[in-house]
C-alpha cells in the first residue's frame, strides 16, 4: 500500500454511514414495536434501546479490541488488551486514508444492531434485566469473536510483511461477506431461534390472536431500516468510491425486488398483498443483499432480492409447523435471508463486480466452478453452529440462575407494565390523562374528592 | 316510555343520525361497541397466518322515546341503517320505568 493522506471524502462518508446505521436500531425498535400487541410495545422498543446503550459501552471498553485487535491464534479472536478502552487510537495516523476512530464508530453500530435483532424472537415474555445481561454476554462471546472472523482482514506493508493478522473466515477461508450476512444476520437469526427455544412459547400462542397492533409503525420502521441500510452496505466500502456506488444501487434494487417477491407470494397464496408483507419484504431483501452487495451485478441483485422475498415469505410459516414461537420471525427473515444471500454469492459472484475483481474469482453461474460456493457454505455453517450452540448455553444458564422468562401472570397482563411500569398508549377516555383536561370533567384531588368550580348559580 | 337501542355498522352512523334528526328526536347516546352476530366476524392474514377477528367494531345508538313514537323510530333506524349486506346489526326496544332530567329533576315524559 502506498502511503496515503487523509481522504476527507471517505472519512465523511464513513462517519455519515455510521450515523445511518445507528438510526437502524431505533428503526428496528419501530419495526418490531408495531408488530407486537399494544401491551408490549414499550418493552419491545426498550430491548433495542437497551442494546444501544450497553453494546456501545462494551464496544469501547473491549469489544473493538476483541474484534479488530491483532489475532491471538487461529484467526479466532482479536487481542482484547491491544486496544482496551480504545487506547492509542486517538492520535492521528498521518498515513491513514481515514481515522481509525471512524472505523471504530462504524463497526460499533453493527454490533449494536446485531444484538437488537435477536430481541424479535422473544417478544412479550423476557425479563428486561436478563435481556440486558444476555446482551452483554452474547456480544462478548459470540458477536465480538465472529466479527473478528468475518470482518478483520490481515494487513501487510509495502514489503509484504504482515502488520496485522485478522480472522479466519475473511483470510484463511476467503468467504465473501461484504457487510455482514454471516456475522450479523445468520448470527442474530440463529441466536433468535436458540432463545425462542429456551424461553418457550408465549401464553396463548396459536390460540389467541397476536396480530400487530400498529402497522404504520412497522412501515415507518421498515423505511428507516432501508434508509439506514445504505450506510450499512455502501458504508462498508470504507470509502467514497466506486464500490460504494455499486453497492448502493445493488442494495436499492435487491430490496425493491424482494418486496415484489413477498407481495406476489402473498397475492397467490393468501389473496391479498399486505402492508406487513411489504415491510417484511424490505427487510428480507436488505438481509439477503448484505453479504453479496459488492459481489453481484445489478441483475444478480434483482435475482437475490426476488428469491429472498419469496423464500422468506414462505419461511415465516415454518415456526407453526416446527412449533417454536419466534415471535417476529427473526429466523424466517434474518437466518433464512442471511443464508440465502451468503450462499448465493457462490453462484452469482460476478467477475466484473468489485469483489470479483479484488478476489479474482467468479461464481458457479459465471463458470468459476464451485470453489467460492463451498467457501460460502463453510463460512455460513461455522457461524450458524457456533452462534446456535453458545446462545443455547447462555440462554439456559440465565434461565436456570436469574430467570429469563416473565411470570405467566405478568405476561398476560402485559410486559410493559410489569417490567417498565408504563403503558405505551393513553387513548382511553376513562383512564386517560386527558381526563382532567376535557371540558366538563373535574380534576381529582389527592384526597380523592372531586374538585368543583364555584357554583355559577347563586 | 321506551329505550330503543340499535347496533349498526360504524360507517352508517351519519346516515342514521340524519334520519333520526329529521324524524325529530330530542337526543341520543352513541358509543363504540364490538361484537358479532351470525356473520361471525372476519379473517385477517399476517405473514401468512390467519387470524379470526370475531369481535367486529360496531356503533351502539340509544334513544329514549315516548311509547307512541317507538315503532316509528325503530322503522326509521332499520331503514336508514340497512345496506342489505351481512352485519347490518339489530334494533330493539325495552320498556323504561322512569326518566329523570338531572339538571331540573323533571320526571317521566317531561324529562324526554
Amino acid at each position: 500500500m502506498t502511503p496515503l493522506e487523509l481522504d476527507t471524502g471517505s472519512t465523511a462518508w464513513i462517519l455519515t454511514s455510521a450515523s445511518l446505521v445507528l438510526l437502524m436500531t431505533p428503526g428496528l425498535a419501530l419495526f418490531y414495536g408495531g408488530m407486537v400487541r399494544a401491551k408490549s410495545v414499550l418493552n419491545m422498543m426498550m430491548m433495542s434501546f437497551g442494546a444501544l446503550a450497553l453494546i456501545s459501552v462494551l464496544w469501547v471498553l473491549y469489544g473493538y479490541s476483541m474484534a479488530f485487535g491483532n489475532d491471538i491464534g487461529g484467526g479466532l479472536l482479536g487481542d482484547p488488551a491491544e486496544f482496551f478502552g480504545l487506547r492509542g487510537l486517538m492520535t492521528e495516523d498521518p498515513e491513514a486514508a481515514y481515522p481509525t476512530m471512524a472505523f471504530v464508530g462504524f463497526q460499533a453500530v453493527f454490533a449494536i444492531i446485531t444484538v437488537a435483532l435477536i430481541s424479535g424472537a422473544i417478544a412479550d415474555r423476557a425479563k428486561f434485566s436478563t435481556w440486558m445481561i444476555f446482551s452483554g454476554i452474547w456480544a462478548s462471546i459470540v458477536y465480538f469473536p465472529v466479527a473478528h472472523w468475518v470482518f478483520d482482514f490481515t494487513l501487510t506493508d509495502d514489503a509484504d510483511v504482515v502488520t496485522h493478522t485478522g480472522g479466519w473466515i475473511a483470510n484463511q477461508l476467503s468467504a465473501i461477506d461484504f457487510a455482514g450476512g454471516t456475522a450479523v444476520h445468520i448470527n442474530a437469526g440463529v441466536a433468535g431461534l436458540a432463545l425462542a427455544i429456551v424461553l418457550g412459547k408465549r401464553v396463548g400462542w396459536r390460540r389467541d390472536p397476536m396480530r400487530p397492533h400498529n402497522l404504520t409503525l412497522v412501515m415507518t420502521g421498515a423505511g428507516l431500516l432501508w434508509f439506514g441500510w445504505f450506510g450499512f452496505n455502501a458504508g462498508s466500502a470504507l470509502g467514497a468510491n466506486n464500490t460504494a456506488a455499486v453497492v448502493w444501487v445493488n442494495t436499492l434494487v435487491a430490496t425493491a425486488a424482494a418486496v415484489i417477491g413477498w407481495l406476489l407470494t402473498e397475492k397467490f397464496r393468501d389473496g391479498h398483498p399486505t402492508s406487513l408483507g411489504a415491510a417484511s419484504g424490505v427487510v428480507a431483501g436488505l438481509v439477503a443483499i448484505t453479504p453479496a452487495c459488492s459481489a453481484v451485478s445489478p441483475i444478480g441483485a434483482i435475482i437475490i432480492g426476488l428469491v429472498a422475498g419469496v423464500l422468506c415469505a414462505l419461511a415465516v410459516g415454518l415456526k407453526y409447523k416446527l412449533g417454536y414461537d419466534d415471535s417476529l420471525d427473526v429466523v424466517g427473515v434474518h437466518l433464512v435471508g442471511g443464508l440465502w444471500g451468503t450462499i448465493a454469492i457462490g453462484f452469482l459472484l460476478s467477475p466484473d463486480s468489485p469483489a470479483g475483481l479484488s478476489y479474482e474469482k467468479s461464481g458457479l453461474f459465471y463458470g468459476g466452478g464451485a470453489d467460492q460456493l463451498w467457501r460460502q457454505v463453510v463460512g455460513a455453517l461455522a457461524v450458524l453452529v457456533y452462534s446456535f450452540v453458545l446462545t443455547l448455553l447462555i440462554g439456559f444458564v440465565l434461565q436456570k440462575t436469574v430467570g429469563f422468562r416473565l411470570t405467566e401472570e405478568d405476561e398476560m397482563a402485559g410486559i410493559d407494565n410489569a417490567e417498565h411500569a408504563e403503558t405505551g398508549y393513553d387513548l382511553g377516555n376513562l383512564t386517560s390523562s386527558l381526563r382532567g383536561a376535557l371540558p366538563g370533567s373535574a380534576p381529582r384531588r389527592a384526597d380523592g374528592d372531586i374538585h368543583h368550580d364555584e357554583e355559577a348559580t347563586a | 316510555m321506551k329505550l330503543v337501542t340499535a347496533i349498526i355498522k360504524p360507517h352508517m352512523l351519519d346516515e342514521v343520525k340524519t334520519a333520526l334528526e329529521s324524524f325529530g328526536i330530542e337526543g341520543m347516546t352513541v358509543s363504540e361497541a364490538s361484537g358479532f352476530g351470525r356473520q361471525r366476524g372476519h379473517t385477517e392474514v399476517y405473514r401468512g397466518a390467519e387470524y379470526t377477528v370475531d369481535l367486529v367494531p360496531k356503533v351502539r345508538l340509544e334513544v329514549l322515546v315516548d311509547d307512541e313514537d317507538a315503532k316509528d323510530i325503530i322503522d326509521v333506524l332499520v331503514k336508514s341503517a340497512r345496506t342489505g349486506r351481512i352485519g347490518d346489526g339489530k334494533v330493539w326496544s325495552v320498556p323504561v320505568d322512569d326518566i329523570v332530567r338531572v339538571r331540573t329533576g323533571e320526571r317521566g315524559l317531561d324529562a324526554l
